[in-house]
């Protein structure tokens, strides 16, 4: 053991390695979780805070190493192991019944029994008691999915403390929460944190992660690079360590913005009118050649709806779209990419990714739906596909036989990005190209798009973090209410300009909103 | 290790230890014999056999594969068999090789268009497809009966019986329609992108669809396919029986395909498939049911010796059935090397104990 150790460690893993075929997701760790602290998990995307996470968990088993919980060496060989053992995660997502009650969730399989079946008003008595000690003063009778997810949250979170947990994983919490959403549940945090529970905090929002931390575990490509106190380790210096490289490339791309546009020629892409009935109202939209248009709006503005129409992913029930002057007829993804559009949708997951396929075939997906099933992507056209964006755009691992669900979600990104690259698009539609994942893969696609944009190649970039819309379009579209508010030059507007449009800008329909008032 | 991780292992073991089990009961099993330059024996009546099957479930495959499931085969194989046995029966000389050829044309084509039908219900219509199948499976057998006027029609054509009973030189003519069916089929999916594009729509439809894929096409195509192999099977089968008999023509053979599918080892859920797994989950099945006959199983007894040999063939390829049994191997060697203690010093536990579940990628990759 470590000499900065005056509390006897809960958690204690030892040169835990994990392999999967083709990648080592975990080498070697060690990890060391204390009683009473909030500990970061810190790394990239495919750096194994997951993997680590899921060998904590009892979903995965460790191939060599140790873990010790509570001083005793430990096997999981289920979650059930792990929980039993004290260990208790709240996901991302909820992994909640959302049409049970409140109530019914937080004792699920702990209900107090009488004689004959459960005591329920019990149950619902001891539920309201746990939930109030995390300050939450709610109907237990409730169903679940009438609360919003910062409250299934918490719930999930007494939920973990009617088990006894020892320790609490938090994996990605506030991903989906607002701000007085995140207070609620860091007050929740540090009161566990004050009754002794070790917690282990995945994030990431770095402000976050310094403002509830006590202490950081950083990884990078599956190997430990350091344990810090928060207090001993500067934001830069933990971006330098999670990368392995400085961040200065990410300055250096606000150049981009600056370039000159040519608007004298036809548009790339001209929508006059867009829109569906009850979907997104009617919009206009233009993309010139090498431009960076960028689509700012709160998540439900209609951004992601509107370019689904540019796309045909979804039919567009207005308007007209032209091509380079031409009128173009797009009510389906082909006939977009008859045009030499190429879109990215949000959801990488169920609408980007086929999950059994290898990273190759993934890449290739487009070019051969393109050339139909009788001409197959040789082995030499795929191979030199393969090689130029693996590195390109840094793909790890670089194995292309891979599945690509076995890639971290970065990674994962990276290669949807190629997937339509490699179909040479004329204009490249990203929605939420960088989110959920970390500061390297990010400033990777970033630095590609502004490389890309700079050779000649149109982007229309949604992003909910601003900063990074700002950084890479010369032009920003304001969305509210499934309404087109505005258009912006980003030299023209900063940050806080930006986010005083989005919320107050009125766009050319106040007098009906007072109508209905 | 690589060839136990291969996809085909275990479903190749299970055919081998099936084979293995009946000569070692019955050598007479193995036993072929040669007369007049054609081979004979209860393994070659495995090849000839299975051809209706093969061909059945290497459509079902291709289904299965774009998350689909094709109930009507047996029903399409009755119709096969009535549409061309009934030509065949109200032409004047059935011993004409061109009015079989005829009779077998249209009844392919007959079939090819009741695929047309299961696929447009399921690729243009959006109907589950277990429905849309089950509409074809539930009425096809009755068209089957009025093309043969309720009656099992029954003719004596040498053309027509060769196809199920004739010999190409060494092997059953049967045999020979198979191989061809399965060189067909991989060279399709595995020369052309057909292969990976009806994965690709297998496993992610909407991504599929936006990355370009035209889905409706493939998947409409597999039903057509599925409709046209049981079509050709329907006529194997009628030429086995020398009759179209609509009640019994292809009856379950829709489940034994399934069944042959899964233990080729492509999963209902679609997506990964594999013709040469097919190929084996086919033989094994016929293999299965050649050694009920050949144990002598009273025919009473004969399901449930199906199932509990199927139960156990599935068992064995299960992944989980494979981690508990490295896991009572690992239990069993170290209680034997060192007396049970709680921590052994080095961490012992957790090296000795190889990797349980892992996702499932780990078992299907390699």
């Amino acid at each position: 053991m470590t000499a900065d150790t005056e509390v006897p460690p809960i958690v204690s893993m030892r040169g835990t390695t994990i392999e999967f075929p083709g990648v080592k997701a975990l080498d070697g760790v060690d990890f060391t979780l204390r009683p009473g602290e909030v500990h970061s998990l810190m790394g990239e995307n495919g750096a194994g805070k997951s993997t680590l996470i899921k060998a904590l968990t009892g979903v995965y088993q460790i191939d060599s190493g140790t873990i010790t919980v509570g001083g005793r060496t430990q096997t999981f060989d289920s979650t059930a192991d792990a929980q039993a053992a004290g260990i208790s995660t709240v996901y991302q997502e909820v992994n909640l019944c959302t049409n049970l009650s409140v109530g019914e969730n937080v004792m699920l399989g702990h209900e107090p029994r009488r004689t004959f079946g459960i005591d329920w008003s019990g149950a619902h008595k001891e539920a309201a008691r746990h939930l109030g000690s995390l300050g939450l003063d709610l109907d237990t009778h409730s169903p679940l999915s009438s609360h919003s997810i910062a409250i299934q949250q918490l719930v999930a979170i007494a939920r973990a403390m009617v088990l006894d947990a020892k320790v609490l994983i938090l994996d990605e919490p506030t991903s989906s929460l607002d701000r007085g959403e995140v207070e609620q549940l860091f007050d929740v945090i540090r009161s566990l944190r004050d009754k002794g529970v070790a917690i282990l905090f995945v994030s990431h929002f770095l402000d976050q992660v310094y403002e509830i931390s006590d202490r950081l575990t950083v990884l990078r490509n599956g190997k430990l690079v350091g344990e810090h106190l928060v207090g001993d380790l500067p934001r830069e210096a933990l971006v330098t360590e999670m990368i392995g490289r400085e961040l200065d490339e990410l300055a250096a791309l606000s150049t981009v913005a600056d370039r000159t546009i040519n608007r004298a020629a036809h548009p790339v892409l001209r929508a006059e009118g867009v829109g569906k009935k009850g979907i997104v109202e009617p919009a206009d939209l233009d993309v010139f050649e090498g431009e960076v248009v960028g689509i700012a709006g709160l998540l439900g503005s209609g951004r992601t709806e509107l370019v689904r129409l540019l796309y045909g992913a979804d039919k567009a029930d207005s308007g007209t779209i032209a091509v380079r002057g031409k009128k173009a007829k797009i009510h389906q993804p082909r006939h977009a990419i008859d045009s030499r559009i190429a879109f990215s949708s949000e959801n990488r997951r169920s609408e980007g990714v086929v999950a059994d396929l290898t990273v190759a075939e993934n890449m290739i997906l487009g070019v051969q739906a393109r050339r139909g099933w009788l001409h197959r992507v040789s082995k030499a056209e795929q191979d030199a596909i393969v090689s130029e964006y693996m590195t390109a755009l840094g793909v790890r691992p670089a194995d292309p036989n891979v599945p690509i669900g076995n890639l971290s979600g970065g990674n994962q990104q990276k290669v949807l990005i190629a997937r339509w690259l490699a179909m040479q698009p004329e204009l490249l539609i990203l929605d939420e190209p960088t989110r959920g994942i970390d500061v390297g893969a990010k400033a990777d696609i970033q630095r590609k798009v502004a490389e890309l944009s700079a050779q000649g190649l149109s982007v229309v970039f949604i992003s909910s973090e601003l900063e990074e819309v700002l950084r890479i379009s010369q032009r920003v579209n304001v969305m509210r209410d499934r309404r087109k508010v505005g258009e912006l030059d980003s030299h023209d507007v900063d940050l806080d300009g930006l986010i005083d449009y989005i919320a107050n800008a009125e766009a050319d329909a106040p007098a009906a909103a007072q109508k209905g008032a | 290790m690589k060839l136990v991780k291969s996809r085909l292992f275990w479903p190749a073991m299970a055919l081998v230890t099936l084979l293995v089990v009946n000569i070692v009961v019955n050598p007479n099993f193995a036993r072929i014999t040669m007369r007049d330059g054609q081979l004979y024996g209860a393994m070659v009546d495995i090849l000839r056999q299975s051809a209706p099957l093969m061909l059945v479930a290497l459509g079902m495959t291709l289904v299965i594969a774009t998350r689909g499931i094709d109930l009507s085969v047996g029903a399409i194989m009755a119709v096969s068999g009535a549409v061309a046995l009934t030509i065949i029966d109200g032409s004047g000389d059935p011993d004409n090789v061109g009015t079989v050829a005829i009779a077998i044309g249209v009844a392919v084509l007959v079939s090819l268009v009741l695929g047309v039908w299961n696929g447009f219900l399921v690729s243009v219509l959006g109907i589950q497809p277990i429905i849309a199948t089950l509409v074809l499976m539930l009425a096809g057998r009755g068209v089957a009966l009025l093309i043969t006027g309720g009656f099992i029609t029954t003719v004596n054509s040498d053309p027509l019986s060769y196809i199920a009973s004739g010999y190409l030189t060494l092997l059953p003519f049967a045999f020979f329609i198979s191989v061809a069916v399965i060189a067909v089929i991989a060279l399709l999916e595995r020369r052309t992108a057909l292969g990976m594009l009806t994965e690709a729509v297998g496993i992610n439809p909407e991504a599929s669809r936006l990355a370009g894929v035209r889905s409706r096409g493939i998947v409409w195509g597999a039903y057509i396919a599925s409709g046209v192999l049981a079509g050709v099977a329907g006529i194997i089968y009628a030429s086995n029986i020398k009759a179209a008999d609509a009640n019994a023509a292809g009856y379950l053979i829709e489940l034994y395909a399934i069944l042959a599918v899964v233990l080729g080892g492509t999963s209902l859920m679609g997506g990964k498939f594999s013709i040469a797994g097919t190929v084996i989950g086919v033989l094994t099945v016929q293999t299965l049911d050649s050694t009920i006959l050949f144990f002598g199983v009273p025919s009473a007894q004969s399901p449930v010796f199906f199932a509990v040999v199927v139960i156990i063939v599935v068992l064995v390829q299960s992944p989980r059935v494979h981690a508990w049994g490295r896991k009572v191997g690992a239990m069993f060697r170290s209680s034997k090397e060192t007396p049970r203690d709680g921590t052994p010093p080095g961490g012992a536990t957790a090296t000795s104990a190889p990797v349980a579940t892992k996702p499932e990628h780990k078992e299907v990759s390699a």
